[in-house]
């Protein structure tokens, strides 16, 4: 039967497109971005209805000339930024020398955070040593910064017999507890609540300790996202609560995710909470808001949304071409630059740095990251060592059942 | 004390003597809980240890399970299993696995309180018996009592155990025994021996069965609801069956299953969850693989029937002890 005749225009359905697909050329002239000092920074117990514009701006520090400007400048002292520097180089480093262990059939899986090395660096910093986060697989930066022992990370990408995470989990998706890291699943999102619930036991307690947690752009679709950010707002949970939105979520452009129609930071409104939207890719911006909304935390005023305006440079994974779905130059196009080379173009304008320094510290760096690679290797790479096969039985349940012994000893352990 | 004041009192015992053991879930501050487990628990502990939560239940899962992390023994309430679905992942991808894959770095010891089970009219969405999907996840210990002496010694265990725990109250037996003759008078816990409960802290074991009759006959495998059923049904059967009383099915006494079934020779499994792919199948692979030379007879499965549980037919799904008299008959007959 034909459908009765529509006495208005027939409806269509939206299906958000990124500007530019391979072969095009790549056209970000439809991001919102504010100029590098532009943003108010409002003191941090100013009302939330008053701070109701901040997440449509973007606070920057870092000018295109490498100079610190504007309200947000955290005024950093120079081991600081250094510090910050090496982090994320060593980062870069040690994803650059894994991802190639991998191509080498070393590894089964490898996640690269190449533009990305700020965020974790810059935050891992401003939190305290009793604090927690709670990872995304993108912010290897924030052990670095923490110097984390590079032959652990490597022995647990291994799965070898040094593994801490005693070959069950897969490469990656680390967890260490007193470098304030919390345990990585890899059911994206799942963990944001736990923030929030973390968070709200130090409260109860009386404690001292905030949390911050990670979440891809793509990821805050998930119910996850919305129940977290529920809790913190009816809870005033003492979190600070990041969206690291790097554009893309596999071949998912951020629209996909609803970051056509508002940004992530806005997203905090509807819940009564400051939503701040920073550049990514400058250490400085990230710092000063973590560090504000930490303060916040702190104080009793409960959580704020964060969403860092990045770029995803490499591909999503090991398994993962994304010049299929983005033109292969979008990278270099990104107007937010590199995260690192513009933290060396500021020192390097403070007169704090140089290329020289910059290219010693650079091969350092690839040096010890190769050191680690090689102590591991020793140990074994995945297949060619693992655990005690004990192991596998172990921590199901504080003690084991009936089950797990008897399972045990099916294999004459 | 009936289920229900049982279950206060363990909390109200918990909340007395451990600060880090806390209470949140719709509707379970002020008003106490849609079934009043909670009463009054808010009035004599304070806001901050029994508050109401968002309707949220993955979110009220997650933020557990971050307290549990943190050290705090959490004791959300899910207002009915039906409803545990959306927080499912929660469960089984973080809870269930914290403490294997973070390589013992974290874990969540959290319980999980929800009123589950059939017999209320409460139509598919407040009825289901969900206890076989969490069986089925390393990791997530599963309890269910069937009377208030149980129900509080297994929730304080419960709490006090370092591993997560779904506890699951069978709400037909909130206020009574039910054994499943839905057509006479409803029953009180009132004069029940199960009913004396101590006022004070105690605990009955995890993974520990009851026999709750001994017999020579069968045995019959129960718990929550269906362990009066089963008890109804033996006496109606007139089979000298012994019945036990799983009280959690993970972790499973199997070792007084098995003593059990050496000595009867016959095994019959009662559970209220359809029965396809239900927790009966894992009992009954269990007892074939421990007591093949022992059996006298196939063993036998009374379960409610493979479809959504149906509002009007109540009492046609719900396994009622004329359905476990005949299983007995035909496990004796071979009939
Ligand atoms: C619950 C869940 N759904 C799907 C996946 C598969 N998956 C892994 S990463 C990813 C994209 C995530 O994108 P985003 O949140 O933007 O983070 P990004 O990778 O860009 O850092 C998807 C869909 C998953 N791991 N977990």
């Amino acid at each position: 039967m034909e459908p009765s005749l529509p006495n208005r225009a027939r409806l269509s359905l939206h299906i958000p497109e990124p500007p530019g697909r391979p072969g095009d050329l790549p056209d970000f002239t439809t991001l919102r971005l504010s100029a590098a000092g532009e943003v108010d920074r409002p003191p941090m117990d100013a009302s939330e209805p008053s701070m109701r514009e901040l997440p449509y701006r973007l606070i920057r520090v870092l000018d295109d000339g490498g100079a610190a400007v504007g309200p947000w400048n955290p005024h950093l002292p120079v081991e600081t930024l250094v510090h910050g520097l090496r982090a994320m180089m060593l980062t870069r480093a040690f994803d650059d020398r894994l991802f190639r262990a991998h191509r080498q059939g070393k590894t089964s899986f490898y996640m690269k955070s190449t533009g990305e090395e700020a965020i974790g660096a810059a935050q891992s910093l401003v939190l305290g040593a009793g604090d927690m986060c709670f990872p995304t697989y993108r912010v290897l930066s924030w052990l670095m910064a923490r110097d984390y022992p590079l032959v652990e990370l490597c022995n647990q990408i291994f799965s070898n017999a040094r593994d801490p995470l005693k070959g069950r989990q897969l490469p990656i998706l680390y967890s260490a507890r007193d470098y304030g890291f919390y345990s990585l699943s890899g059911n994206v999102g799942s963990r944001f609540g736990h923030a929030v619930g973390w968070a709200m036991a130090s409260a109860y307690r009386g404690d001292d300790k905030i949390a911050l947690a990670y979440i891809g752009e793509g990821t805050t679709a998930e119910g996850d996202f919305h129940e977290a950010l529920t809790f913190a707002s009816v809870y005033r949970a003492p979190a600070v609560l990041c969206v690291t939105n790097n554009q893309w979520a596999i071949s998912s452009f951020s629209g996909i995710a609803g970051g056509q129609e508002t940004t992530f930071a806005a997203k905090a409104l509807a819940y009564g909470i400051p939503g701040l939207r920073v550049d990514g890719n400058d250490f400085l911006a990230i710092w000063a808001a973590t560090a504000w909304a930490a303060e916040r935390a702190r104080s009793n005023l409960g959580s704020t949304l964060i969403e860092l305006f990045t770029y995803r440079a490499s591909g999503h994974s090991t398994s993962d071409d994304p010049t299929k779905y983005r033109p292969s130059d979008e990278p270099a196009h990104w107007p937010l630059g590199d995260p690192v080379e513009r933290l060396k173009q500021h020192l390097v304008a403070l007169g704090a740095w140089s290329d020289d320094r910059h290219e010693a510290l650079a091969l350092e760096l690839d040096a010890a990251v190769r050191a680690a690679v090689r102590e591991a290797e020793q140990v074994g790479t995945l297949g060619k060592s693992k655990p005690d096969l004990r192991e596998m039985f172990e921590g199901v349940f504080k003690e084991p059942d009936w089950r797990l012994v008897e399972q045990r000893r099916e294999l004459g352990l | 004390m009936n289920m229900v004041q049982a279950l206060n009192s363990a909390l109200d015992v918990k909340l007395a003597h451990d600060p880090d053991m806390l209470i949140f879930g719709e509707d379970v501050g002020y008003f106490g809980g849609v079934f009043r487990v909670t009463d009054g628990l808010q009035k004599k502990h304070g806001l901050k240890r029994c508050f109401d939560a968002p309707i949220a239940e993955g979110g009220i899962i997650a933020a557990a399970i971050g307290m549990g992390a943190y050290g705090l023994r959490p004791v959300p309430e899910i207002q009915f299993a039906d409803y545990i679905l959306p927080a499912y992942d929660q469960l089984v991808s973080e809870a269930a696995r914290l403490r294997y894959r973070s390589g013992g770095e974290f874990w969540a010891p959290i319980t999980v309180r929800s009123p589950y089970g059939g017999g209320i009219f409460g139509g598919q969405t407040h009825s289901q018996s969900p206890e076989a999907i969490f069986a089925h996840i390393t990791g997530l210990k599963t309890v269910i009592p069937s009377t208030p002496y149980d129900a509080k010694g297994l929730l304080i265990a419960s709490i006090e155990d370092d591993d997560p725990v779904i506890f699951l109250e069978p709400k037909r037996l909130y206020n009574g025994p039910f054994d499943g003759r839905h057509d006479q008078a409803v029953k009180s816990w009132a004069g029940h021996p199960a009913a004396e409960v101590p006022e004070g802290h105690y605990t009955v074991p995890l993974g520990k069965a009851a026999v709750v009759r001994s017999g020579e006959a069968v045995t019959v495998l129960a718990y929550g609801t269906m362990v009066h059923v089963a008890l109804a049904g033996i006496e109606d059967s007139g089979i000298d069956a012994e019945l036990i009383d799983l009280r959690s099915i993970v972790p499973l006494d199997i070792d007084t299953i098995v003593a059990s079934v050496k000595k009867t020779g016959r095994c019959v499994i009662v559970h209220e969850a359809s029965r396809y792919g239900g927790f009966g199948g894992e009992l009954s692979a269990l007892v074939q693989e421990r007591c093949f030379f022992e059996l006298e007879a196939p063993i036998g499965r009374v379960a409610g029937y493979d479809t959504p549980y149906p509002h009007a037919f109540e009492w046609d799904y719900f396994p009622g002890p004329g359905r476990v008299a005949a299983a007995l008959r035909q496990v004796m007959d071979g009939q």
